[in-house]
């Protein structure tokens, strides 16, 4: 029941590991001890890293699985590095009641009985509709671990301070998807040099801060933690680090795109480039890349958001918005450490401590008795994303067809190797 | 006829002016002189496209636009087809990519396309073997309208663009008129000044080569022509606007501003015109106006595009 994994690097040091019934027994330099194991793994060349957890995914089951599937994004979540997969609640039925959280739970099972882990997040009001609030205790007990309404921003503060409440009674962290939905409706990507070129209408970044400042302000009042979703401003950022400054729980997630994108992706009518939030201005990916690095910004995660190909066609106007992200999150991320603006043990911090601490995840911190939840990738390797080698059923990521450094290559959960 | 057999004309689509150099617009402009020729002429045919089929596909209303290049067809004999967006599958849910393939499939040497959505003529051009050409599509672009206003001009401004001064005035941010007309014009070396309530400004536009003004008096001072855009009456409803009136005291050329400009000052409309909205009553119907001259330069224009892209790959020229 034991296994090794010897000569692999481990944040610049060779290390091997030992694992046992699922758990980390030890990590120690590479070669300082002779185990007796049943299993030898050798990982020269290759670098350790903990599972990450992503916070915040669309599996679209059940409803859309055209697009997705809780298998079929497990398996993507897999092969990407995530031992933990918080799903967001739009779906069809919507996640607001117990028997759809059972049946996403019921669905992961079957597919990946050894992990990832599927982590549903309950939807913060029925249908998503920011009229009434779910049942979060139902949806609590049934196995969520987090409330958001993504997607539907809540336009409504009383509501948000009562879901805020009542979710704090249960433990259950509001993830908010900050966007006004007055401010620019209709909108195609970011109001800019580049939308105002294109003739497509804009949605300039104050929506996003203001309704950031508004949580941040509830959250202050009632002491009561509160998560930004999918940061993609540099004016969100500064709003988050005021609020952190005064001690209020706020913490706050962007996703791999806004660090490595901007507006001009979208010049040509680029209809993988469009999502929400939208990309914006080389200024505020500057700004997001200083955030992930000092901490302002605690977390990354992909905002994985399949869509068929058909749906991302056409113009501006009719494609859908978002992105595939759990294939490829890992291998993008190593991409800013190559660049000098990470370092590995940030990757650490930003897909699996962190998101650990935030929404009380089993997390493999490398000491012993922790989960053994970790991946072996080959930093050097070099691949092109493409229908053919990703694992969700979509693959619409403006990164298809893109050279990357960096793969996932072997991933155990519970100390069970996946691949 | 006069056209320069010797040009090689390099576009398959003409989507926007940005893909046009300064050479490529004068020989454009010069072979719709040649084709201006045809239109005074009692019988106003000749047999230049025969056998060539151009299908006009206008989604968004449009009947100026539409006649313009079914005219401009016929008269060289092409055979052209219309298909508006109630009498196609578009209505019935039909993707863009799919309407463009069917059509495809009946072999246009050139397909029209004006469409509500910016970058739509960009789509089917990527996508579709056959020469595109944009009649409009959303915010973005109307490659024609600024290639015929820059041919009114030219015959006004007797071939003089540089060290001009031309405002675009009016509903700049959800116009296609005013991008196409900023791009060309400021190429030919035409100094462009803009002029709207910040409203109906375009985001970046501070990133743009013109100069911005929101008080009509001091932009049209000393300009050599003025082109006023449509007011489209749902920006009031939208709440970009408080009241047309309101809209109307700032922003209407009347004679009184126009006396501001040069004395020989132009003044263009794309029309369909709202008289006393945004262009007054006399100043529509005045000599200064090029309204009519936009028109029949509209025909030779698409005259010459058509003409261009449908033979591109033809051994003899016409």
């Amino acid at each position: 029941m034991s296994l090794l994994i010897k000569n692999a690097r481990h944040l610049g040091a060779p290390v091997d590991l030992l694992v046992r019934h699922g758990k980390i027994v030890t990590m120690t330099p590479a070669g300082h001890h002779t185990y007796d194991s049943r299993e030898v793994f050798d990982a020269q060349g290759l670098m350790l890293m903990p599972s990450c957890a992503d916070a915040h995914a669309h599996l679209r089951e059940p409803g859309f699985e055209y697009k997705e599937d809780i298998a079929s994004g497990l398996e993507a979540a897999a092969r990407g590095g995530f031992a933990t997969i918080m799903c967001m609640a739009n779906t069809r039925p919507v996640n607001d009641s117990a028997s759809v959280t059972r049946a996403m739970l019921d669905s992961a099972r079957k597919s990946h009985p050894q992990g990832p882990r599927l982590c549903p997040i309950a939807a913060a009001t029925v249908g998503l509709k920011g009229e009434e609030m779910s049942p979060l205790a139902e949806l609590k007990d049934a196995g969520c671990v987090a409330v958001s309404n993504d997607g539907r921003p809540l336009e409504n503060a009383e509501l948000v301070r009562r879901i805020m409440e009542y979710g704090a009674d249960l433990d259950l962290v509001l993830i908010d998807h900050c966007e006004d939905p007055h401010l620019a409706k209709g909108w195609r990507m970011h109001e800019g040099v580049t939308s105002g070129l294109l003739g497509v209408k804009g949605q300039p970044a104050a929506g996003e801060a203001n309704q950031a400042m508004r949580d941040i302000m509830l959250a202050e009042y009632l002491q009561i933690p509160v998560h930004i979703a999918h940061v993609s401003a540099a004016l969100t950022v500064d709003c988050i680090a005021w609020g952190k400054a005064r001690g209020v729980k706020v913490t706050a997630e962007t996703c791999p795109h806004y660090l490595l994108l901007d507006e001009t992706a979208l010049e040509g009518y680029n209809t993988q480039a469009k999502v929400s939030p939208p990309l914006r201005t080389a200024a505020d990916r500057e700004a997001l890349r200083r955030a992930v690095k000092d901490g302002t910004i605690d977390i990354l995660a992909t905002d994985h958001a399949p869509h068929a190909a058909h749906e991302k066609e056409g113009t501006l106007d009719d494609a859908m918005c978002g992105f595939t992200g759990l294939d490829l999150a890992v291998s993008l991320t190593w991409g800013l450490v190559t660049e000098g603006v990470l370092n590995e043990a940030d990757l650490h911090r930003l897909w699996s401590q962190r998101p650990a601490e935030i929404f009380n995840l089993p997390r493999n911190g490398f000491a012993p008795g922790d989960p053994a939840d970790f991946f072996l990738f080959d930093p050097a390797e070099t691949w092109v994303p493409s229908p053919q080698n990703l694992y969700s059923k979509s693959c619409n990521t403006p990164f298809l067809g893109k050279p990357l450094q960096g793969r996932v290559k072997h991933h155990w959960i519970g100390g069970q190797q996946l691949f | 006829m006069n056209t320069d057999n010797r040009y090689h004309w390099p576009h398959k689509d003409l989507l926007d002016v940005t893909q046009l150099s300064a050479q490529d617009t004068m020989h454009l402009l010069d072979v719709a002189a040649s084709f201006q020729e045809i239109n005074s002429r009692p019988v106003k045919k000749v047999p230049t496209l025969k056998g060539k089929t151009v299908v006009l596909f206008f989604v968004e209303n449009s009947t100026r636009t539409k006649t313009s290049f079914d005219v401009a067809g016929k008269r060289l004999s092409a055979d052209t087809y219309s298909l508006a967006k109630s009498g196609s599958s578009l209505n019935k849910g039909e993707s863009l990519k799919d309407t463009g393939l069917t059509l495809q499939a009946m072999g246009p040497d050139v397909i029209v396309i004006r469409h509500p959505s910016s970058g739509a003529a960009r789509f089917l051009a990527e996508l579709l073997p056959c020469g595109i050409v944009n009649g409009g599509d959303g915010w973005h672009a109307h490659p024609t309208q600024a290639l015929l206003d820059c041919y009114s001009l030219r015959q006004a401004w007797e071939n003089r663009f540089t060290g001009r001064t031309l405002l675009i005035l009016g509903d700049i941010a959800h116009s296609r008129v005013a991008r196409s007309n900023m791009h060309l014009l400021t190429m030919l070396g035409v100094k462009v000044r803009l002029c709207a309530p910040r409203t109906l400004l375009p985001a970046g536009v501070d990133h743009w080569p013109v100069e911005i003004y929101t008080e009509l008096d001091k932009a049209v001072r000393d300009v050599d022509g003025v082109m006023c855009l449509r007011l489209q009456l749902e920006r009031q409803q939208a709440g970009l606007l408080p009241d047309l009136a309101e809209y109307s005291r700032r922003f209407c050329l009347g004679t009184r501003q126009l006396a501001l400009a040069m004395p020989d000052a132009k003044v263009l409309h794309p029309g369909p015109m709202n008289r006393g909205l945004e262009i007054s009553n006399e100043i529509a119907d005045a000599p200064a106006s090029l309204v009519l001259n936009q028109v029949a330069a509209g025909v030779a224009t698409r005259m010459a595009v058509l003409y261009l892209l449908a033979t591109r790959n033809d051994g003899v020229r016409a």
